[in-house]
């Protein structure tokens, strides 16, 4: 029942740090030198990691290029440079999201692969500029959930008992041998993607065939639930550990004001922070049921599995996803959403501009606002919490962009199932590591250096990237190796007062 | 073992660190993030030297005490070289980051020095070494027990807490003098830098003897802390006066020169 939700949840997960549209018009005296220095720079950045930095370029100026419709879609939805005067246009026409207006910008660039570079190069350097910050507000966030979590797996015993599994996952780990404990998790991994894949693949046809409606309700129902049920639980979990009484009464008092406003924060208006906050919390609950529910080596076979999927869902052409995004960019409507956390600021820093400038610059500033809070309802709908699909939509790091030129703030949009799974990983670890607490601080690090890794490779490729399988891969490899590997290491030491 | 011990130890160990994080690194994402890169390289290093002890260990009999010590001793060792060479490592890397800031940069100038990252990287290092020596430690003194019931020393968790906090400032000052060296090639203060790692790790088998693990500990931190002060570019001067309440602060932030005149662009 709740993997429709993670499944929603856990579809958003790419991100793409859209960069600004300074357009072609605003920079198109940039110099040679530039974009020597750009692809340099690209050297310098890529020694290490690929063996030829040419590759990116190539791959990158291919893209741009490419006029096959699925990867010019897919990757213009996301990078699109364009003249800021036709955005405003197309925001304000379909007062959407940023990345179908961006779509359509975009491809009319497939055919200036010089311009291109050169415009990168300035938007390259905007990103870097920005990129640290963003890189901050992801991590903020990420920390805060995953915070909340091992805070309450540590205390709270509820969510470390053993009480049945999901329906999802029905063969029991509890098997004499290793060999068939193996199995049986390999089988209920299957069983989950799968479903997950046909739920998704059911929201893509539903959205095909626009049947919003039926996608609207499910997704406040499953939110409605989320927000009441979940918390209830979760509520009275807490309050048995710490041997506090409540009366019913207060009770009621407490879950209906908090599942309100949580319903009016993220599917309608809401403070910012607020409805951050609100979007956190879902999350860590979300995660938790997980780390509850799934069994021990299922779990972390099912991480594994859910990053490949990711992978191959947002970056192949016939993903899931990719076909979602598709869609919506050629309706030309919002991205089809799930819930989708929004680090978005909308303000700009006062300069002097001439006054259609800063007419257009407020009204921007106006519509990315009505983006942002667009996006969070549309992203409401998708949470699905009663067995449907994966949300199909990529986490668009669809940075809520004022398309204005300099000093704009800008915000990062990351996928509420990045946030579920990056905390069910540091759960586990936090309540399966033999109550050692160098595994879980492992894995947080890893988890980070994952996320800005792909922030970095998201600020250099500008196009859309899933955000679970780097940090995913580097959280299981620190979980296994210093579970096994660091702690007999650190025991021994400690137990002999030495300090490495 | 209570509450007081819990907050106590953790203040020791971490306050200082918290401080420098609280008041030089938070403000800054690209500092933040060299910070947790440091962390994240200073645990591959631990992860690769653990690695390498556990296979000595499997290989070995068990059952063999002066054995088993030796291969600690030999882990103590790798362990400290690894994380040297892991230092040098995050340079390399911070270097390249460095020229593309630069590259990237308007004005040619970098957002942040290379000194400025010697020092987030060195607390870096330094905070997860801290961590993961006593984050356990002071789970563990939470809960119920006594210290020292067996007939150990009874000082150990303050003892842990200590030496934790030295061990945070000497990463942060190994890590300003390495950089230097670096950069200036003076491939001596590299040398240095490793050797008072070695010593001090090597001090450590002194405990539970903790006059001979401490306090040369802290003389040498004392040393090195005013080594990386002398070469960040401080004087005697700087300290009375920020001593006497005048604080001088001064970006110091590396102006490269611009690869290319920036009139001429565009």
């Amino acid at each position: 029942m709740w993997l429709g939700e993670s499944a929603a949840l856990g579809r958003v997960s790419t991100i793409c740090l859209r960069i600004s549209k300074h357009s072609l018009n605003i920079w198109p005296h940039i110099s040679t030198v530039r974009k020597a220095l750009y692809e340099k720079l690209m050297m310098i950045i890529f020694m290490n990691s690929s063996d030829s930095e040419e590759e990116a370029c190539n791959e990158r100026t291919s893209l741009i290029s490419a006029d096959s419709p699925p990867a010019a879609s897919y990757q213009d939805g996301l990078q699109a440079p364009e003249a800021a005067e036709t955005q405003t246009y197309r925001k304000r026409r379909t007062g959407g999201s940023c990345s179908p207006s961006d779509a359509d910008g975009g491809n009319s660039d497939s055919g200036i692969p010089v311009r291109e570079i050169a415009v990168d190069d300035k938007e390259e350097e905007l990103t870097l500029k920005y990129g640290a910050k963003h890189v901050i507000m992801l991590f903020v966030p990420v920390t805060l959930c995953m915070v909340v979590v091992v805070a309450t797996i540590k205390s709270v015993r509820f969510y470390t008992e053993k009480n049945g599994q999901l329906i999802y996952t029905p063969f029991s780990e509890d098997t004499p041998s290793v060999g068939q404990r193996l199995l049986n998790s390999v089988l209920n991994t299957i069983i989950m993607i799968s479903v997950i894949i046909v739920m998704t693949v059911f929201l893509v046809v539903l959205y095909k065939y626009r049947c919003y409606k039926f996608i609207h309700g499910w997704l406040i129902l499953s939110s409605l639930m989320l927000l009441f049920l979940f918390t209830y639980i979760y509520l009275g979990e807490v309050l048995k550990t710490y041997n506090v009484a409540m009366d019913y009464l207060t009770l009621f008092f407490v879950i209906w004001n908090f599942g309100a406003v949580g319903m009016i924060c993220i599917h309608w208006k809401g403070p910012l922070h607020l409805q951050q906050a609100y979007l956190i919390m879902i999350s860590a609950l979300m995660a938790l049921v997980f780390i509850k529910y799934l069994p021990e080596w299922s779990a972390w076979v099912i991480l594994g599995a859910i990053s490949i999927y990711d992978l191959i869902a947002v970056l192949c052409p016939r993903g899931p996803l990719r076909m979602l995004v598709e869609t919506a960019q050629e309706r030309n409507e919002p991205i089809f959403p799930a819930l989708i956390y929004s680090s978005a600021m909308v303000w700009t820093v006062g300069m002097a501009k001439q006054d259609a400038a800063s007419r257009s610059l407020t009204q921007q500033t106006w519509d990315s606002a009505e983006d942002v809070r667009e996006i969070h309802d549309n992203s409401a709908y998708v949470e699905s919490e009663i067995s449907e699909a994966r949300s199909p939509a990529p986490t668009h790091p669809t940075t809520s962009l004022l398309e204005d030129l300099e000093e704009e703030e800008r915000g990062v949009k990351l996928g509420l199932g990045d946030f579920i799974f990056y905390s069910v990983l540091v759960g586990k670890a936090a309540a399966t590591a033999s109550g050692d607490w160098n595994t879980t601080l492992a894995c947080f690090v890893a988890i980070l250096i994952g996320l800005c890794l792909t922030l970095l490779l998201l600020a250099v490729f500008k196009k859309a990237l899933p955000a679970l399988p780097i940090s995913i891969t580097f959280g299981l490899v620190f979980y296994f190796s210093t579970d096994n590997l660091v702690r007999p290491f650190m025991d021994t030491l400690a137990s002999h007062q030495l300090y490495i | 073992m209570t509450l007081a011990v819990f907050f106590g130890c953790s203040f020791i160990a971490f306050g200082p660190a918290l401080g420098l994080c609280l008041f030089s690194v938070v403000r800054e994402p690209l500092r933040v993030i060299i910070l947790v890169a440091g962390a994240f390289f200073w645990l591959v290093s631990l992860l690769l030297s653990s690695l390498v002890w556990f296979i000595a260990v499997k290989a070995s009999d068990p059952g063999d005490e002066p054995l088993q010590k030796g291969l600690l001793i030999f882990g103590v060792l790798f362990s400290v070289l690894l994380q040297e060479a892991f230092r040098f490592l995050y340079y390399k890397l911070l270097r390249k980051a460095i020229e593309g800031l630069v590259a990237l940069s308007e004005d040619g100038c970098s957002p942040i020095s290379i000194q400025q990252m010697a020092y987030v990287a060195g607390l870096g290092f330094g905070l997860m070494s801290g961590a993961f020596s006593m984050i356990n430690l002071l789970a563990d003194a939470l809960g119920p027990g006594t210290v020292g019931i067996h007939g150990d020393s009874q000082l150990y968790f303050l003892t842990s807490a200590f030496m934790t906090m030295v061990m945070i400032f000497l990463h942060t000052f190994w890590g300003i003098l390495f950089f230097h060296g670096c950069e200036t090639q003076r491939w001596w203060e590299m040398v240095a830098v490793i050797f008072t790692h070695l010593i001090v790790s090597g001090l450590t088998f002194w405990n539970p003897l903790y006059l001979g693990s401490l306090i040369p500990s802290y003389l040498l931190m004392f040393a090195t802390a005013a080594w990386a002060y002398v070469l960040s570019g401080g004087c005697t001067q700087n300290l009375l006066r920020s001593l006497q309440g005048e604080y001088l602060v001064q970006p110091h932030v590396q102006r490269r020169s611009p690869a290319r005149d920036p009139a001429s662009e565009g």
